[in-house]
């Protein structure tokens, strides 16, 4: 009850942010939004689950290309960002039977490579998507203005859904079972959850919005190409942010994206040819300080309280 | 008398190492069955093999109607077959309730992770953990983490119940309260298959023995007259020692 109250006051306050009518801010926010809703899905699998995925980046430019391909078909735009995301999902659920058997580093080992093989695949297509030359996509004739809107709210949506998403899944049996999966998988499969479904239904969950935030992405750009979209960045990205929010918990990977993107613009701005390293830095600095993640550290300052739910 | 478990020459090989040797044995409803043999016998496999962690290489395992060789770990909890591990195996960061309310839920008997907890309760006070039911799995004691995989396993409400040693390690009184649980478990109409080390805790318990030794079923039957078939003295202490007693006699 809690949290939907905190998700619901959160967007709420965000959806005012156009009032400003500050494009920058505009722009920053739609790109948290989309960062929230990268890290939220790998929260899924990563998090709950506990299998380290980097196939983020896959999803992210399936869901891309394959709004942008049905786009140059001539469809709506909203019909196509879903099929972005259906693309990304059934995806993740075939390519999860082929990876999910594997633990630890097999399994991380194996899901990067799944976004270097889908850029070779999109590469050796040059009829169906530009190949190399990347693919441009319909312009929309509305106002800057009301186009940086547009796209923000498109965003802050999709972060309501995939955070309401999360909620949902962390007070069932879904995210039980995933939980128990992460702390003893052996034992799991003994007390009779079926791990294999469990983990690709957190699999698919984990594309689904990534392959949406993709496909309006590439609209808000208006172009992408391979090494763009299935950036490696993109995949290791949600990762920091999870685990700089917190680990499994519901609204730490939104907070880790704000963190993390508020540091990226500083750096970025003062130190232009150090930001790569800085990031670097931030990583070190968690796995050393902050293992748990910032929500359970601060928790753990704060006075014990009695069993919250 | 019907069987509830039945092994059908059932064998495992690992590699070149036959852990389990064409055994057959069954179970009756409502009994209490020892399995017992020396180290690296082979018992551990065998409880493998009937939950499906490691398939029977060979073979056939029927419980009550079904075939269940091929089935999967999962598929056959959810049939009502139990197990606790010899090396305990909780959910450590979990509390102790949320354990047990695994058990619950995902056996089909509970509807939500409300419900699952709820039924948690009765199994926590059962087993005398009600006061840690908030508490990390990882914090309990070696006797009540024992304690908590009875209790996990009771969860799933299984009909067969298999308990790979859960007393070992234990001092002396926490085997008297583990006994008194298992024996109250049983007279709830329980199945159990007991793995014991313990010579003096199995034929106090079991109604009937199944030894095995090298991964081969060498004897079965009453507990008193197991203990004294030369071939299970043999297995234990020895060809020489079994002799000596053979001549005795």
């Amino acid at each position: 009850m809690r949290a939907w109250a905190i998700l619901i006051a959160v967007v709420a306050l965000l959806a005012l942010l156009p009032l400003a009518g500050n494009n920058y801010a505009l722009r920053l926010a739609t790109t948290v939004c989309m960062y929230a809703v990268m890290a939220q899905s790998w929260n899924f699998i990563g998090g709950l689950a506990g299998y380290p995925s980097f196939a983020t980046a896959a999803f992210f430019g399936l869901g891309a290309y394959a709004s942008a391909i049905l786009q140059g078909q001539g469809a709506p735009m909203l019909l196509s960002w879903a099929f972005g995301g259906l693309a990304a999902m059934a995806f993740a659920a075939l390519i999860g039977g082929a990876i999910l058997h594997l633990r630890g580093h097999y399994f991380a080992i194996a899901s990067l490579i799944v976004a270097e093989m889908l850029r070779e695949l999109i590469n050796g297509l040059p009829d169906l998507t530009g190949g190399g030359k990347g693919m441009n996509l319909p312009i929309l004739r509305i106002s800057v203005a009301s186009e940086a809107q547009f796209f923000f709210y498109a965003m802050l949506v999709l972060a309501f859904v995939c955070a309401a998403t999360a909620i949902v899944v962390h007070g069932s049996k879904l995210g039980f079972g995933l939980r128990c999966i992460q702390q003893n998988e052996d034992a799991a499969n003994i007390l009779g959850v079926n791990a294999y479904a469990y983990k690709t239904a957190a699999f698919s969950l984990s594309a689904v919005f990534v392959g949406v935030a993709g496909a309006i992405y590439a609209s808000w750009v208006k172009y992408i190409e391979p090494p763009d979209v299935f950036d490696i960045l993109l995949a290791v990205k949600p990762m920091v942010m999870v685990l700089l929010g917190g680990l499994g918990t519901i609204f730490g990977p939104a907070l880790g994206a704000v963190i993390l993107l508020a540091f990226e613009e500083l750096v970025w701005r003062n130190f232009l040819t150090i930001h790569a390293a800085a990031l670097g830095v931030i990583i070190v600095i968690l796995v050393l300080f902050l293992p748990n993640g910032l929500l359970s550290t601060v928790r753990g300052w704060l006075p014990a309280k009695a069993s919250s739910p | 008398m019907t069987a509830l478990l039945t092994l059908d020459n059932v064998s495992r090989r690992f590699g070149g190492l036959n852990a389990v040797d064409s055994v057959s044995f069954s179970v009756e409803k409502g009994e209490i069955v020892g399995l017992i043999g020396p180290n690296g016998a082979g018992k551990t496999t065998l409880i493998n093999l009937v939950t499906g962690v490691h398939p029977a290489t060979s073979g056939r395992v029927r419980f009550e109607e079904n075939d269940i060789t091929r089935a999967r770990p999962y598929q056959i909890a959810r049939r009502g077959l139990a197990r606790t591990f010899q090396i305990v195996q909780p959910f450590p960061k979990m509390t102790v309730i949320d354990n047990v309310a695994a058990g619950a839920l995902f056996c089909g008997h509970a509807g939500s992770v409300r419900e699952a907890q709820n039924i948690a309760r009765e199994h926590l006070a059962f087993t005398g953990l009600a006061d840690m039911a908030e508490r990390p799995a990882a914090s309990l004691t070696l006797a009540r983490r024992k304690r908590l995989e009875l209790a996990k396993s009771l969860a799933m409400r299984p009909r067969l119940l298999m308990l790979d040693e859960v007393n070992a390690g234990l001092n002396q009184t926490e085997v008297e309260d583990a006994l008194a649980i298992i024996r109250r478990i049983a007279e709830q109409g329980v199945t159990i298959i007991v793995i014991e080390h313990l010579m003096k805790v199995v034929l106090s318990i079991s109604h009937r023995l199944v030894v095995l030794h090298h991964g081969q079923l060498i004897a079965q039957g009453a507990p008193r007259e197991v203990v004294n078939d030369p071939r299970v003295i043999e297995a234990y202490l020895g060809a020489k020692y079994a002799g000596k007693r053979e001549a005795l006699h």
